[in-house]
């Protein structure tokens, strides 16, 4: 029961646990401490300093920034204004608060606000949908779309879309650079002959990408009724995320330990079976290295992508937020690039989770 | 069928005041009288569903109110609203089909139809407003400027003030080798005419467009660039724009946050002027005509509920939700709620600053286009001289008072507006001198007006 505990912790990637899991259990307790001391508790200390000194940091530039205004009062339009916006930033009147970086009580009330918001919006949807419900049943005798909610998205139905279109644009990365990696790792003429245009769209920005798409697929899709923000948004990630994966493809592919290759040769293997039954798994540890990064590079650019084609995802909601400049705005933003970091986090487990399962070489990396 | 529909639209009709209450929206007790009112006129709705685009500024209010009151409901249309994050995206995304309609700026539609960036056809039922813009200068160059502005005996700055205040300031940046930059939300932006026109009208020359160069900077004492409104004040903190012409909350931002003065408000410059207004393209329009006119109605609405004294506060608190302005209401209340503040603490009246609907404000004037395309003549953007007619047929294919009509009949049908309310007008304001230079403006003389000014292109 124990070691086989352990042995998920360790495969999902939460291996710190494993003293505390052996230290329950009485195990070697001094060295299981130490190690337990090591792996969870010096992590948790440095997230407890890293709290404490973004919360100084943000009194600090609080102070400041409310010491300037007192000081502007004065030199502007003499003493009495001067106390009179000393009173109102003590009195906490939101026409007068410094508006910079937001401490962590500040964060979380704003998440509060924001799982409530969801909650509402989830309330209305109910709502909505009962209302429209008979509408939509005629709709639907006659032949026509049903009526969709008009609200506005959650904060946690934005994560969704966001979600969706990584997973939308790591699947096309994949189906465009496992097929292209593996076609040009075979054959080292191909692979020369690709590596120019590999080299030069490799670092090229997100946005160049985005509006390149967005060159294409208005005008390849007239349909005013197909989400092309969506469409355009996911394709954009997945030609900015696919590079990691095609060259570790091509790399994986054309460094197949030459044993294998020659097993192939003996048993007279035709094309298919060689790629299916030798390259392929042994190039598996590579590929799946690629798609890790293609996942993390997928989300990473999503933000900025979003922003840009008005997807309604995680992007548009920090840019909004950023342009309503409301007294809570910075905190949202920080909420959300807290989501972003810890959805990042976990999609990279998930993937070492799969790369684990699938590779012969468990651990490994 | 058709009478099925109409049952259909009946039934919604009824299902609404109930939806609406168990939403707890603000407006719930009005739209249920109205609600009962609504019978004989309903149109056949050609789709329901629609999108409408905005940009986050207070004089899209109308859109939010038709929303949160259920007006577009009412009308049968459910519709969702997009922040839109720059006015070239709303007017691509208009054209591609990907909104059914938007907020747009008055400029955007007669640009499109006039020769001036992408062409598309668009119309244009319904104006959003009138007047709501001000120039904002930095801090700095505001404490240089104040010492020309003339003051009253109690030390107070009279307004409106002038552009000849800057000139000075203007010239001194110039010799001392600091070009003059100042910001604008769009090239055919009222924002953009207005600032030209405040500018010019004290003999500074803010540049021409050519058809070689469409920066708009040629010969200029001041380089107008473009920025988006939500990002003015970050833009003017940062020290890249002197200055900048943009419409509500960003020029009460700046004061808010202490980083500029607005110095004068388009108020001053153009009494009543056109701001906004909402565009649909001309496919749409033919395809749909009922859907039109339903979304007219409902903003015709929306615009008469938010001139109704007393109803300010809680459109105030519509715009500051996150998904519509959202700025903090107390920035958005100052402008909205008749006042403005100019330099911190002065505060005055200016109860015409935000007008939806009263002067007839929603109705589309080809007077008001006529202005725009002078102006678009005036600082180049229309390169060649053109006939009078030609400005006259041109307006009349995207200003369309003849849907504004019939949606506004319906409504004195129904009795929710008075008849009065309907301008007895061929669609040309009389000739008026409300401008900052007193210059007068004739809708019917296009050519004579541009040939008036001492800046500007002449034909």
């Amino acid at each position: 029961m124990k070691e086989k505990s352990i042995k998920t912790l360790k495969f999902v990637g939460l291996g710190f646990l494993e003293p505390l899991i052996r230290l329950i259990n009485k195990e070697e307790p001094r060295k299981n401490a130490t190690l337990f001391f090591k792996k969870a508790l010096l992590p948790a200390l440095s997230i407890c300093t890293f709290l404490f000194i973004w919360y100084a940091g943000s009194s600090a530039l609080y102070i400041s920034e409310a010491t300037d205004r007192i000081e502007k009062a004065r030199t502007e339009q003499g003493d009495t204004a001067a106390e009179e916006m000393r009173a109102c930033i003590v009195s906490g009147d939101i026409s007068c608060q410094p508006n910079t970086l937001p401490s962590p009580s500040q964060v979380l009330t704003s998440l509060k606000t924001l799982w409530k918001d969801h909650q509402e919006i989830s309330e209305k949807k109910a709502a909505f949908k009962e209302k429209v419900a008979s509408t939509n049943k005629q709709r639907k005798a006659q032949g026509l779309a049903p009526i969709t909610y008009t609200g506005r998205p959650s904060f946690l139905d934005q994560i969704g879309t966001s979600l969706k279109t990584v997973a939308a644009g790591c699947l096309l990365a994949m189906l465009i650079a496992v097929p292209i990696g593996i076609i040009i790792g075979l054959s080292e003429p191909l692979r020369t002959a690709f590596n120019w245009l590999i080299q030069i769209f490799r670092p090229v920005s997100p946005v160049v990408w985005l509006l390149l798409v967005f060159m294409i697929v208005k005008t390849v899709i007239t349909d005013p009724d197909l989400d092309k923000s969506f469409i355009i948004s996911f394709i954009s990630v997945g030609l900015c995320a696919m590079w990691a994966t095609l060259i570790n493809t091509s790399m994986g592919v054309s460094t197949v330990d030459k044993d294998f290759v020659n097993v192939g040769k003996v048993l007279k293997l035709n094309v298919g079976q060689n790629i299916f039954k030798i390259v392929l798994p042994a190039s598996l540890p590579m590929i799946f290295t690629g798609l890790r990064i293609t996942v993390s590079v997928a989300w990473m650019v999503l933000i900025a992508i979003e922003l840009l084609a008005q997807s309604p995802g995680l992007g548009s909601f920090v840019w909004e937020e950023f342009q309503n400049g409301a007294n809570d705005s910075n905190a949202k933003i920080i909420v959300a690039m807290f989501i972003i970091g810890i959805i990042g986090f976990l999609l990279d487990r998930i993937m070492l989770t799969v790369q684990n399962f699938m590779t012969f070489n468990k651990g490994a990396v | 069928m058709i009478k099925d529909m109409n049952r259909n639209l009946l039934r919604l009709i009824l299902v609404l005041p109930i939806a609406l209450f168990s939403c707890g929206g603000g407006g719930s007790a009005s739209s249920e009288e109205a609600a009962e009112e609504t019978n004989s006129t309903a149109l056949l709705i050609e789709k329901p569903q629609l999108t409408f685009g905005f940009i986050k500024l207070t004089d899209m209010a109308p859109l939010a109110i038709a929303k949160e009151l259920g007006y577009f409901e009412e009308e049968g249309l459910f519709v969702t609203i997009e922040a839109q994050s720059n006015w070239k995206n709303v007017l691509d995304r208009v054209i591609d089909g990907q909104l059914d309609g938007s907020h747009m700026l008055a400029g955007q539609p007669i640009a499109a139809g006039a020769g001036f960036g992408r062409q598309a056809e668009l119309i244009t039922p319904f104006s959003m407003d009138l007047n709501g813009n001000g120039i904002t200068v930095s801090n700095e160059v505001w404490s240089k400027m104040k010492p020309n502005v003339p003051v009253d005996d109690s030390g107070k700055t009279i307004h409106p003030i002038k552009a000849d205040a800057l000139a000075p300031v203007i010239s001194e940046y110039k010799n001392s080798g600091k070009p003059f930059k100042m910001g604008m939300v769009f090239p055919v932006s009222t924002h953009n005419y207005e600032i030209r026109y405040w500018l010019a009208a004290a003999g500074i020359n803010p540049g021409f467009y050519t058809a070689e160069n469409i920066q708009g900077q040629v010969d200029a004492d001041v380089l107008l660039s473009v920025t988006p409104p939500p990002q003015m004040p970050a833009t003017l903190e940062a020290g890249t724009i002197y200055g900048y012409c943009v419409g509500e909350p960003w020029n009460q931002q700046a004061v808010f946050k202490g980083i500029g003065v607005p110095v004068t408000t388009n108020y001053d410059i153009w009494q009543n002027n056109p701001e906004k207004v909402f565009v649909m393209t001309k496919k749409f329009v033919d395809q749909y005509p009922n859907t039109a006119k339903a979304v007219t109605k409902a903003l015709i609405r929306a615009a008469k509920w938010l001139d109704t004294p007393g109803n300010r506060p809680e459109a105030v608190g519509i715009l500051s939700m996150p998904e519509y302005v959202g700025a903090d209401s107390v920035v958005i209340a100052n402008s909205m709620t008749g006042t403005f503040e100019f330099e911190k603490g002065d505060k005055r009246s200016m109860p015409d600053f935000n007008v939806f609907y009263r002067y007839h404000a929603t109705y589309p004037f080809y007077s008001d286009g006529i202005w725009f395309l002078t102006q678009m003549r005036r600082w180049g953007q229309i390169p060649e001289s053109k006939p009078e007619e030609w400005y006259h047929e041109t307006i009349k294919k995207i200003y369309r008072p003849d849907i504004w009509k019939e949606a506004a009949d319906m409504l004195v049908a129904e009795g929710k507006i008075p008849a009065e309310d309907i301008p007895a007008t061929d669609g040309y304001k009389p000739s008026t001198t409300s401008f900052i230079d007193s210059n007068p403006f004739d809708g019917k003389n296009a050519i004579s007006y541009i040939n008036s000014f001492d800046i500007g292109n002449k034909n």
